[in-house]
């Protein structure tokens, strides 16, 4: 008997996140029969103690990077896989811990904790790919699963991963879902805001929340108009814009134009 | 209206809908879903949408109480008969590979489903149809998914008798009373006597349906009441779009600084494209799975407006929004002439209703209308 090829080697890592990404992994139950004999998951902490050392064929990155640390951590890591997507808003655009970028750390500190002096923190949270080369970042807070499989099938079969990067909208008119806002009155970020949950939240009569960051021509000032028109405050179009994906680029910038404090506009 | 003008009552429509059902049609017709018209299965009157009509503007779409009985008493619903004909997704093979060899298996080709009867068919709607019909049928490679669903389908047509504030089909030629194409059209009479609909027929299927139906012969009063309230509703068109010279009118304008202004505006979300129901664009999505040994090929809709849709080897052709409203529009109501020979706009209203940001085909039409031109200026 000939020798079965060894399977790709999987890892899974984890940075500043709530676990959230890879959890959707654990979510793939019909699938996971499938992924384990296609992968052989050699580094999943949240998943099995098992370590397997590396080089890694693919590691899926969760989480920003909010620590020293970490951010030694993800050379290393970097250098031990051939293939590294991030997964999720904290790895790909730091997530809603970057709320932090719009503040000042010293001071979110000096009120939360009684000891500050033993935290070890940065000054802002960043994307992976603010530090290393990052082969592909998958959107959503947290991923979506189906998205999920593709990029792995992908990853395994060395092709470009099928993701697209149109507007939330496509996949409500795909799905044959009444438009929120124009049927309701309802603001929804689904126009300026990537595609990829498959239109959860308004398939529940919901606006969307920007789980997914920017889609790829978000016509930011434009929307914000129409946010107006639809009687919301700046404020609080600031607020819905500084959410899971605060810090990417269309949403911050967007958020710092109209942004009625002198501190944003300052910065 | 010809002699053969027939009319139901409301049994008698009860009776229509049972006789499709029978014949193993899968009856689709107006409901009220989230707020707004949406076709869907229907079985009986009380599933459509009794005494309910709507108000449409630019951005805007609202049910409302009619304080009557019509069962028809709305215009464009969210979305045409595309969704049905032409559906958002579809398989088009699966793929398994063996040791040896890979089987392409094309039996997921048509029928995909039961036959269709659609009733309330507007108008505009019609029109768009029979637009799909020379466009996926007579090409070289005609698309016999569309093909298989569309020989099938039996169509119940409706005259739009209270058009709504975002309908020109008055405009486009295009309504608001159907002109060909359907198997019966329905006017529906409520505000004088009995409620009932004058029906004409449209095909010998249509005829044979109606025979097994209690249909009385038309008096020349109901033909006249049938051919008043489509007079009215003619009248009482929300919307206008002055069509002589547009095809020359968008041609000039290829570079007219108008488009920067919708630009800033439109919010490339794509909403205009998959609610109208001329519109036919898609793309191919090949699917794996993990193991990698099956796949899956569909066609899915798409948009000129997605930047993906215009990628081509060295990146996208359309990477402005400017460029990609131009495109929409001009094809609409320039190119698709050349191409089709009539406009590629059937007056529905839709892109307008349904756009985020109330951008309004009738009105961006009108502005290039009176912009100066530039005469000298290339692409
Ligand atoms: S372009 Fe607009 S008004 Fe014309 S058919 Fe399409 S959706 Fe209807
Ligand atoms: S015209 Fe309106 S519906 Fe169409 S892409 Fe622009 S904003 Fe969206």
């Amino acid at each position: 008997m000939t020798e079965a090829p060894a399977l790709p080697k999987l890892a899974v890592w984890k940075f500043a996140s709530c676990d959230g990404c890879q959890l959707t992994l654990l979510n793939c139950e019909d699938e996971l029969l499938t992924i384990v004999g296609a992968v052989n998951i050699a580094y999943f902490p949240e998943a099995t103690r098992a370590v397997v050392a590396g080089p890694y064929d693919v590691s899926l990155v969760e989480g920003s990077i909010t620590t020293p640390e970490d951010a030694e951590r993800i050379h290393e890591i970097r250098s031990m896989s051939r293939s590294l997507v991030t997964i999720g808003a904290c790895a790909t655009a730091g997530g809603i811990q970057a709320l932090r970028n719009f503040g000042s750390v010293a001071e979110f500190r000096s009120i939360v904790y009684a000891h500050p002096e033993y935290l070890s923190t940065l000054d802002r949270s960043t994307p992976i790919s603010a530090h290393v080369n990052v082969d592909f970042e998958l959107r959503g807070c947290p991923v979506d699963k189906i998205q999920l499989l593709e990029v792995l099938a992908s990853a395994l079969q060395s092709r470009n991963p099928r993701i697209p990067t149109y507007s939330v909208c496509v996949e409500c008119k795909r799905r044959g879902n009444i438009c929120v806002t124009v049927a309701n009155g309802t603001p929804c970020l689904g126009p300026v805001t990537q595609a990829g949950c498959g239109a959860l939240c308004p398939s529940f009569a919901r606006g969307c929340y920007g789980c997914f960051g920017p889609q790829d021509s978000p016509n930011m000032a434009g929307f914000t108009e129409r946010l107006r028109g639809l009687g919301m405050s700046d404020e609080d179009a600031v607020r819905i814009y500084r959410t899971f994906n605060a810090d990417a680029e269309a949403f911050r910038a967007e958020s710092e134009r109209i942004s009625p404090s002198k501190e944003d506009a300052a910065r | 209206m010809t002699d053969d003008t027939r009319v139901l009552g409301l049994a008698g429509l009860q009776a229509l809908i049972d006789a499709l059902g029978l014949r193993g049609y899968t009856v689709i017709g107006p409901t009220v879903r989230d707020g707004a018209i949406v076709n869907a299965p229907i079985s009986s009157l009380d599933d459509l949408p009794r005494g309910i009509g709507d108000e449409q503007d630019a951005a805007h779409y609202r049910l409302r109480d009619r304080g009557d009985e019509a069962l028809f008493g709305f215009a464009a619903g969210a979305q045409s008969a595309k969704p049905v004909l032409f559906p958002s997704d579809e398989l088009l093979w699966r793929s398994r590979r063996t040791a040896d060899v890979t089987v392409i298996d094309r039996e997921v080709e048509p029928p995909p489903g039961p036959p269709y009867a659609l009733i309330g068919v507007r108008s505009c709607d019609l029109r768009a149809i029979l637009m799909h019909d020379q466009i996926l049928l007579e090409r070289t490679a005609a698309d016999v998914h569309y093909a298989a669903r569309r020989a099938e389908s039996f169509v119940v047509a409706v005259a739009c008798t209270d058009p709504a504030g975002t309908c020109f089909c008055v405009s486009m030629d295009t309504g608001p009373s159907p002109r060909g194409g359907y198997d019966l059209a329905l006017t529906e009479l409520y505000a004088d006597g009995e409620h009932r609909f004058v029906v004409a027929v449209g095909t010998d299927r249509g005829a044979e349906v109606l025979a097994e139906v209690a249909a009385t012969t038309a008096t020349a009063d109901d033909v006249a009441v049938a051919e008043r309230v489509i007079t009215e509703a003619s009248g009482r068109m929300g919307r206008a779009l002055q069509t002589d010279g547009l095809k020359y009118l968008l041609y000039a304008n290829v570079e007219s600084p108008h488009w920067d202004d919708v630009a800033s505006r439109c919010l490339a979300c794509t909403n205009c494209t998959l609610v109208c129901p001329t519109c036919f664009c898609t793309s191919v999505e090949d699917v794996t799975d993990l193991t990698g040994v099956n796949a899956e090929r569909h066609r899915v809709w798409d948009s000129c407006f997605s930047e993906e849709f215009s990628y081509i080897h060295g990146g996208s052709v359309r990477e402005s929004t400017r460029s990609r409203y131009r495109q929409w529009i001009t094809h609409k109501l320039a190119a698709w002439e050349d191409q089709f020979g009539s406009f590629g706009c059937v007056g529905c209203g839709r892109c307008i209703t349904w756009c985020p940001a109330g951008i309004d085909i009738t009105v961006e039409a009108a502005a290039l209308r009176g912009t100066p031109r530039k005469t000298s200026q290339r692409s």
